[in-house]
């Protein structure tokens, strides 16, 4: 039996549908999740997919992070359940308190879109262990808030523990914190990214294919751990 | 009926791009003399009865301000006070 991967649903998910398509594409069983429901339907991992949650009201995320479905996430987290979010997914991570730091506005102001390559700098998480360490991939960002910030303590130990699951290739779009595109936790399960991943798996429609490789390390770790 | 009014600033180490946009409009007002604006936010909250300090202190730290980036500052206000940015 294929893996169950969760995707969230809030108001004003933009990308929950590519993300569900993304499992299904890696080989695993995509289960939607509503934001008001706290039931997780026995998922055996997240993900907290890209938009506008909430508008954005107040600050990226910190509506959302309130949701019913975020209590069970945060205590599946906290308990080893593999959590991946992907841009506004990321802020709500962060809003959460799941992952440290904050994204906040780009250093520029304005919002980009693009084509973007990153380095895995971390192959060792839930979500990038399909990808060789220091691996360079492209996909597609699109945020105007993903500017990483975190105290100098914090971007010290996250750099020390090999935290930093991946960085900005060739121009920081953003400003973000020593070109961070996306962070773990310290046991790994939880995954934050700014750029987005489940956009690039088809050829069609992406520009490479190397977005799949989050999708199919989920699907490698979940049968590992259940081997 | 009690009202409170919650400030919240990114910290003073955070960058704002807003608040420099805004002083680098600033010259073309004709205005030379201003070294840094920084933008924040001010939330008023009304209860229906009296206001607990340590009920606002948890609303402003776990809701309105995000404490990895930003401070705030909650100040009470008298009942009839005219909210900011309306006419007396």
């Amino acid at each position: 039996m294929s893996a169950r991967i969760g995707v969230v649903t809030f108001p004003g998910s933009l990308d929950d549908g590519d993300a569900a398509r993304a499992v299904r594409v890696a080989g695993g069983e995509a289960v939607r999740l509503w934001h008001g429901d706290s039931d997780l339907h026995g998922v055996d991992a997240v993900v907290l997919p890209g938009g506008f949650s909430y508008g954005d009201y107040l600050r990226t995320g910190a509506i959302a992070r309130f949701a019913p479905v975020m209590e069970s996430i945060i205590d599946g987290a906290r308990g080893g359940l593999p959590v991946l979010g992907i841009c506004n997914g990321f802020q709500i991570l962060c809003e959460a308190h799941l992952l440290p730091g904050a994204l906040t506005r780009n250093s520029h102001l304005h919002f980009r879109n693009r084509d973007q390559w990153l380095r895995v700098d971390a192959a060792s998480t839930a979500w990038t262990n399909s990808f060789e360490a220091d691996q360079e991939i492209l996909v597609p960002l699109k945020s105007g808030e993903g500017r990483y910030v975190a105290d100098r303590a914090t971007l010290d130990a996250l750099a020390a523990e090999n935290r930093i699951v991946a960085t900005y290739l060739r121009g920081n779009p953003n400003g973000s914190e020593r070109d961070i595109a996306g962070v773990t936790n310290e046991a790994g399960n939880v995954v934050g990214l700014m750029p987005h991943p489940e956009h690039a798996i088809e050829a069609l429609t992406g520009p490479s294919l190397d977005g799949l490789g989050f999708f199919t390390s989920i699907l490698k770790h979940l049968a590992g751990a259940s081997a | 009926m009690a009202r409170v009014v919650v400030d919240v600033m990114l910290k003073p180490e955070i960058l704002d791009p807003q608040g420099q946009a805004v002083a680098n409009a600033l010259p073309r007002l004709g205005i030379s003399d201003v070294s840094s604006v920084r933008i924040g936010r001010r939330i008023e909250i009304e209860f229906t009865g009296a206001a607990d300090p340590e009920r606002v202190r948890e609303i402003a730290d776990k809701l309105l301000a995000n404490p990895v980036i930003e401070d705030f500052t909650i100040q009470e206000v008298a009942e009839d006070a005219v909210p900011a940015g309306e006419p007396s």
